[in-house]
């Protein structure tokens, strides 16, 4: 590669890395800053990392953000997982088509649409909002990512392995836990991962599931974002970048230590 | 594959668990949306008359059916303001989406020609911002676009501006941050693309006299179109139906579908309205997806 196109290659990469990048750096850095103000640098301080702990609602909404995104990317993940089965073992069945199209058409639907239906849903069953409501939306919403992610690794499976075991008198669902569960594991790890990201970020789809009784942290975030910009979202949203920095890294240095046992 | 199989019980079991969730709160709630878009706005009001009570009779049922009417549909048609908010939409996604690509494409392409060694590490840099909060993101760009933000404090500290340019709450503002909140859909497939492609074809475009316009035009590009179609999808798309973003970012002059329906809903109480505006945006956007999918379909069919 001549010396032009590689300098022109790094300054498209740091022109790129510095738009996605700069918003994220300038937001962590005011968390630390003393001033109310944006513009105006009022010195280190941490006082709104200290005021956020005793911001009882929004730990609160911390809380249920997260038991919410753990239960519904459990259940996202197994019925994806039975979903996917189904799509890659069971050849064509009947139904296949409507099956197909359903699982898949909440990934290109815009969120209000799948928000409003479920509400209407939950209104017309006369089911009460709150913590349930907001699981269901949350896996209805999710499932259909689990399903894509894992169909493509069921499909990566080779067959005959699985076939071995049925020919040495394997029952096919015993064969199916015993050899093709265990190939599919990492797919399963990124599925759950993937489900639980998507419900602890989203804020639509639990806008119209969830009731008073169980508002989520990016709920709270956006309201308080529209009453005027506080310096604790701020730190906030440091705590929760700082996290998000910390799981990519332990899962970077997990699949290191499996590529280098030859996984 | 159009033979039907029969399921053997255990089979039956196991599609029946994710079948039934998906008609439960996929299905059933889609075609009740569509059934409340065909009702009288003051019927289907909160509190809000059971549509498909267990107890109905066949004559309370077709009564029920009989007051069906499409004037949420025509109003729809005839109220300007739904009307250009479709068409506002329509445009600011595209607009989004052909930022997006041009801003994605050289990014990618950079990244597609770095060493193998370093191109791990480049693609989980790039979409790391993407695993953490979208609406955090989003909300970042508030404190750079503001009349005393970052973008215009530094641009009156270096005197390049008196005073500040209005680039909070404008369409502008609502582009930028789709561009920004959806690089990541549009970078990764374009970087599969790329990455996928022999190089020994753009060497032999090369030596056969093609000057690096010419490769890229004539090679690298075509190549890449698979990339360029799915990452404009993944980006159009959820762009068209955007509420987060116009709302946070946008004036109150941006009109986009996604906020009118949440307002017909959340502040006008609106059902009927909202739930018409909610089945026209998914005509909008799915009969064109299937079309084009057909259309690839019977592409690849004539190829065989």
């Amino acid at each position: 590669m001549s010396r032009s196109a590689n300098a022109a290659r790094i300054a498209t990469l740091s022109l790129g890395f510095v738009f996605l990048y700069a918003p994220i750096v300038i937001l962590a850095a005011m968390s630390f800053n003393a001033s109310r103000l944006v513009s105006v640098w009022g010195g280190f301080s941490t006082k709104w990392y200290a005021a956020l702990l005793e911001n009882e609602l929004l730990l609160q909404s911390a809380k249920i953000s997260f038991a919410a995104a753990l239960l519904s990317a459990a259940i996202a993940t197994l019925l994806g997982l039975l979903a996917a089965v189904a799509l890659a073992r069971f050849g064509g069945f009947r139904s296949r088509m409507l099956f197909f199209g359903a699982v898949h058409a909440p990934l290109v639907l815009p969120e209000v649409v799948l928000g409003l239906a479920l509400l209407s849903c939950f209104v017309a069953l006369g089911v009460g909002r709150g913590f349930l409501t907001l699981v269901i939306g949350h896996v209805t919403f999710t499932m259909c990512f689990t399903t894509v992610a894992l169909l493509a690794a069921l499909r990566g499976c080779d067959p005959t392995l699985e076939e071995a075991a049925m020919d040495l008198g394997a029952t096919p669902a015993k064969a199916f836990v015993l050899v093709a569960l265990p190939q599919i594991a990492p797919a399963m790890a990124s599925a759950f991962l993937l489900a639980f990201t998507l419900s602890l970020d989203d804020l639509v789809i639990a806008s119209f599931a969830t009731g008073p009784g169980a508002t989520t942290l990016p709920m709270r975030i956006y309201s308080q974002v529209r009453l005027g910009v506080s310096p604790q979202i701020n730190a906030i949203s440091t705590l929760l970048l700082g996290a998000v920095a910390v799981a990519l890294g332990v899962s970077a240095l997990v699949m290191q230590a499996g590529r280098r046992r030859g996984l | 594959m159009s033979g039907r199989r029969r399921l053997s019980l255990n089979q039956r079991l196991a599609l029946a668990i994710p079948y039934l969730w998906i008609a439960a709160f996929f299905l059933a709630p889609m075609a009740l949306i569509a059934k409340i878009s065909l009702s009288h706005s003051v019927l289907a009001r909160p509190p809000y008359e059971p549509r498909f009570a267990l107890s109905d009779t066949l004559a309370a049922f077709w009564a029920k059916a009989q007051s069906l009417t499409f004037d949420n549909y025509r109003a729809l048609v005839s109220d300007n303001l739904y009307f250009d908010a479709y068409v506002s939409s329509l445009w600011i996604a595209a607009v989004s989406t052909l930022v997006t690509l041009f801003v994605a494409y050289p990014f990618a392409l950079a990244m597609a020609r770095s060493p193998r060694a370093w191109r791990p590490f480049l693609i989980g840099l790039a979409a790391a911002p993407f695993w953490t909060s979208f609406l955090i993101r989003v909300y970042a760009w508030i404190a750079l676009l503001k009349d005393e933000g970052l973008i215009n404090t530094a641009l009156m500290a270096l005197g390049i501006i008196d005073a500040p340019l209005v680039l909070f709450a404008t369409s502008g503002a609502v582009i930028i941050g789709i561009v920004y909140s959806y690089l990541p859909f549009m970078l990764l497939p374009i970087y599969a693309a790329l990455e996928g492609q022999d190089p020994s074809l753009r060497e032999a475009a090369a030596d056969l006299g093609a000057t690096p316009a010419q490769v890229f035009l004539r090679v690298t590009l075509p190549l890449s179109r698979d990339g360029v179609i799915a990452g404009a999808l993944l980006v159009f798309i959820p762009a068209v139906g955007e509420f987060v973003i116009p709302d946070l970012l946008g004036g109150s002059d941006t009109l986009m579908i996604g906020r009118t329906l949440w307002n017909d809903f959340f502040a006008n109480h609106d059902w009927p309205a909202a739930s018409a505006v909610a089945v026209v945006l998914v005509a909008i956007l799915l009969i064109p997806l299937l079309m084009w999918e057909r259309a690839r379909l019977r592409e690849e069919e004539g190829r065989r």
